[in-house]
C-alpha cells in the first residue's frame, strides 16, 4: 500500500500498461523531455525510451491522426491533449475518424487507443482551460468516456481503457492532480462500465463524476448531520454507463440528484435522467434535480469560478428540492 | 504545359519492363471502365448519394498501386476508387458497396467516399479533407517502431493544402523521418474553385515542400511511365529509411467535382488540352510504340469491360444490407450496447 496524488498515479497508470505490452506507446506535446506540463508523465521518457514517449509539436491534429493510424496498425497509441479544450482543434479526428471507423468499414479497423486530457475547472483558468467536456464526448456513437475520481480509479480504469478495443476518452480532473489516496502495490485493473457506490443512504440517490464526487461526499456528511442520509455514486465511466447502479439505488430511496460540473445543456445528468424518468418514473417519489455549472463560460476571477462550479452548498440544496 | 521536372538527378531511367507496363496499363483501363459505368449506374438511380470519380487521374493510382508491395498501406480521399482498385481490391464489393448492397466492401455502411480494404493494405479512403495525412502518419510511424519495412502512401488532391491537417502532418513526418510518400493529384480544381484563385504559390505541394525540408517535386501525373518511375524512387526512399517525400503529380478529372457537378465552369480549351493528354490513349500509343501487339492491348481493353459488366451483375444482384448491420460494429464487442 502506498499513498500516491492522483497526478503520481496516472504516471504509475502508464508505466503499468507500457510495461505490460509493447505495443503501448505514449506521445503528446511535452510529454517526454518535460515529464508534462501537469507533471503526470515525469520519468516515462528514462523508463521507457524516446521509441516510446514522444514528444510532437504543437499539432492536435497531428497527434490524435498518428495515434489513430498507429491503432489501424497494431499499436496501442496514448495521446495526450494537454487541454480538454484543445480537443476542439482536434474533433474531427476524434468525432469523424477515430469514432466512426470501426463502423463505416463494417468491422475491418479497430481502434485501440486512449486519449487522455486535462480536464475541469477550479485552476482559475479562464474558459480556454477549465471546461469540462465529457458530455461532448459521450455524445459521438463509437468513443468510450472515462473520468476518474480517486489516484486507484486513475491507475485501475486507465488500465482497462489501455487494454480495451476501442477508443476511449479519459478525463483526468485537473482539479484533482493534488489529491492524495491509498493504492495497493501491484497490478489494478478497474473495469469500464462500473459505477462505485461510496456511501449508503435511504433517503436520496446522488450520482456525481470526477471532482464533484468529493462534493457529493462532503455534502453527504453535513445532510447527515441533518438526519438526511443519501447515496453517494460514482459514476467513473460515462460510456459504458452502468444504469443498473444507479436505477437500482434510484428504485431503493425515490429521489435523483447529478451533480455536474459541466454547463446545464445536455450535461450527462441529464442522460441519467431521463432513463431514470424512462425507466423507473413509478419508482420517483420526487423531482429529479441536476446541480451543474450554469449554462455559462467560466470566468478566471477565483470568486466567479467558485460561484460557477457546483458547490456542497448548492448540492446540499439540491438534495433538499429532491426531497421536497 | 508543365513546370520542369526537377527531377534529374533521381529520374531519367529506363522505362520499366514491358509486363510491368501491361499491367499499369490493365490497371488504368479497369479504373476507367469501372468510373464509366459507376457514373451509368448514377443516372439509373442504383448508385445513391454522392460519388466523385477519378477519370483522367488514373495513371497516378495504377503507378502507385504497381510499385507498392503487399503490406504497403494506402490511405486515399473521398475520390479514392481509382486507390482502391488499384490495390487489387476485387471490383465487385466495390461496385456493391457504392450501391448500397450487402455484398459491398463494407457491407454497405461506408458507401463511396470511405472505401476501406484492410486485407488489401487500402487503409481507407477519408471524407474530411486533409484528416488522412495525419492518420497516415500514425500507419507509417507504426511501420517503423515495429520494424516493419511496410511503407506508406497518402493521396490527397491540391485542395487539402490549405488545410491545417496538412500542415501539421507534413511537419510531424518530417521530424519523424516517417516511411511515407505524400501524393498530391493537383487537378487544378479544388471542387469548384481554380486553386490559382485559392493558393500563394503556384504549385500547391512542391512550392512547400522545402518548408518541411524536403525535395520540390512535380511529374507528369498523366503521364503513366513517368508517374511509376517516381513512385518507384519514392517509394525506395521511404523503405530505404531516407524518411518522407511529397510528390506534385499535375492532372486534370475529365468531369466534375461530384456527381452534381456538371464542371461547367472550366474553359473549354483547358478540357479540350487536358482530354488530349488522356493518360490512357497516351500510354496505349506508347506501348505499341515499344512494340506491343496491338492483340494483346485489345484483349486487356476487352478484359476490363468484361470485369466490368461482371461486378455490375454481382453487385445488383447483392441483396440490401440485413437491417441488423445498423447496430453491429459501434464497438469492438461487434454492438452497439452503450450502457447495461
Amino acid at each position: 500500500m502506498a499513498e500516491l496524488t492522483y497526478r503520481e498515479a496516472v504516471a504509475v497508470a502508464i508505466a503499468q500498461e507500457m510495461a505490460r505490452d509493447d505495443s503501448v506507446v505514449l506521445l503528446g506535446e511535452d510529454v517526454a523531455a518535460a515529464g508534462g506540463v501537469f507533471k503526470t508523465t515525469v520519468g516515462l521518457l528514462e523508463k521507457f525510451g524516446p521509441e516510446r514517449v514522444l514528444d510532437t509539436p504543437i499539432s492536435e491534429q497531428a497527434i490524435l491522426g498518428a495515434a489513430m493510424g498507429a491503432a489501424m496498425t497494431g499499436l496501442r497509441p496514448i495521446a495526450e491533449i494537454m487541454f480538454s479544450d484543445f480537443l476542439a482543434v482536434c474533433w474531427d479526428l476524434v468525432a469523424n475518424q477515430i469514432a466512426k471507423t470501426r463502423y463505416m468499414t463494417n468491422g475491418q479497423v479497430g481502434i485501440p487507443l486512449v486519449i487522455r486530457s486535462a480536464n475541469g475547472g477550479g485552476a482559475r483558468f479562464g474558459a480556454q482551460h477549465s471546461q469540462s467536456v465529457e458530455s461532448w464526448a459521450m455524445a459521438i456513437p463509437g468513443l468510450k468516456v472515462v473520468a476518474p475520481s480517486t489516484p486507484y480509479d486513475v491507475i485501475g480504469l486507465f488500465a482497462s481503457a489501455v487494454r480495451d478495443d476501442d477508443p476511449v476518452l479519459f478525463f483526468e480532473q485537473k482539479s484533482l492532480y493534488a489529491l492524495r489516496g491509498e493504492v495497493p502495490n501491484g497490478e489494478i485493473v478497474e473495469p469500464l462500465g462500473s459505477a462505485k457506490v461510496l456511501r449508503h443512504g435511504k433517503d436520496a440517490t446522488v450520482v456525481a463524476l470526477a471532482a464533484m464526487v468529493h462534493r457529493a461526499l462532503e455534502a453527504a456528511e453535513l445532510l447527515a448531520a441533518e438526519g438526511i442520509e443519501v447515496t453517494v455514486i460514482d459514476v467513473r465511466s460515462l460510456v459504458p454507463l452502468d444504469t443498473t447502479t444507479i436505477l437500482n439505488s434510484v428504485v431503493e430511496t425515490g429521489r435523483l440528484v447529478t451533480v455536474e460540473e459541466n454547463p446545464r445543456l445536455c450535461g450527462w445528468g441529464a442522460e441519467v435522467a431521463s432513463i431514470a424518468v424512462e425507466e423507473c418514473f413509478f419508482d420517483l417519489d420526487g423531482p429529479i434535480v441536476r446541480v451543474t455549472t450554469p449554462h455559462v463560460p467560466l470566468a478566471a476571477a477565483d470568486s466567479l469560478e467558485d460561484l460557477a462550479l457546483p458547490s456542497t452548498a448548492r448540492i446540499i440544496e439540491g438534495v433538499k428540492k429532491a426531497l421536497r | 504545359m508543365l513546370e520542369s521536372r526537377n527531377l534529374s538527378e533521381t529520374l531519367g531511367g529506363a522505362p520499366a519492363d514491358v509486363e510491368v507496363r501491361l499491367a499499369l496499363y490493365r490497371s488504368m483501363l479497369e479504373m476507367r471502365a469501372f468510373e464509366k459505368r459507376a457514373n451509368d449506374l448514377f443516372l439509373q438511380g442504383l448508385v445513391k448519394g454522392t460519388s466523385h470519380l477519378g477519370n483522367g487521374q488514373e495513371a497516378i493510382a495504377a503507378a502507385y498501386g504497381q510499385a507498392m508491395r503487399p503490406g504497403d498501406y494506402s490511405f486515399a480521399t473521398y475520390r479514392g476508387h481509382n486507390h482502391t482498385l488499384s490495390r487489387g481490391v476485387p471490383m465487385a464489393p466495390v461496385m456493391s458497396e457504392l450501391m448500397g448492397r450487402a455484398g459491398g466492401l463494407m457491407g454497405g455502411k461506408g458507401g463511396s467516399m470511405h472505401l476501406t480494404s484492410v486485407e488489401h493494405g487500402m487503409l481507407g479512403c477519408y471524407a474530411i479533407v486533409g484528416a488522412h495525412l495525419t492518420i497516415a502518419n500514425g500507419a507509417a510511424f507504426s511501420a517503423k517502431y515495429r520494424h516493419s519495412d511496410a511503407v506508406t502512401v497518402c493521396f490527397f488532391g491540391d485542395g487539402a493544402t490549405n488545410i491545417g491537417a496538412f500542415h501539421e502532418a507534413l511537419n510531424l513526418a518530417a521530424v519523424w523521418k516517417l516511411p511515407i510518400i505524400f501524393v498530391c493529384e493537383n487537378n487544378l480544381y479544388m471542387e469548384y474553385t481554380p486553386i490559382a484563385a485559392a493558393i500563394a504559390v503556384e504549385h500547391p505541394a512542391a512550392d512547400r515542400a522545402a518548408a518541411y525540408g524536403l525535395q520540390r517535386i512535380i511529374v507528369d501525373g498523366n503521364d503513366a511511365d513517368e508517374m511509376l518511375e517516381i513512385a518507384s524512387v519514392t517509394i525506395e526512399r521511404a523503405r530505404s529509411g531516407e524518411g518522407p517525400s511529397i510528390v506534385e503529380a499535375m492532372t486534370y478529372r475529365h468531369g466534375g467535382h461530384s456527381r452534381a457537378d456538371p464542371g461547367t465552369y472550366r474553359p473549354d480549351a483547358e478540357l479540350q488540352e487536358w482530354l488530349a493528354r488522356d493518360p490512357i490513349p497516351q500510354y496505349r500509343a506508347r506501348l505499341e510504340a515499344a512494340g506491343v501487339d496491338l492483340a494483346t492491348l485489345e484483349a486487356i481493353e476487352n478484359a476490363a469491360v468484361v470485369a466490368v459488366d461482371a461486378a455490375t451483375e454481382e453487385a445488383k444482384a447483392s441483396p440490401l444490407p440485413d437491417p441488423s448491420l445498423i447496430e453491429r460494429d459501434v464497438f469492438a464487442d461487434g454492438g452497439a450496447k452503450w450502457r447495461n
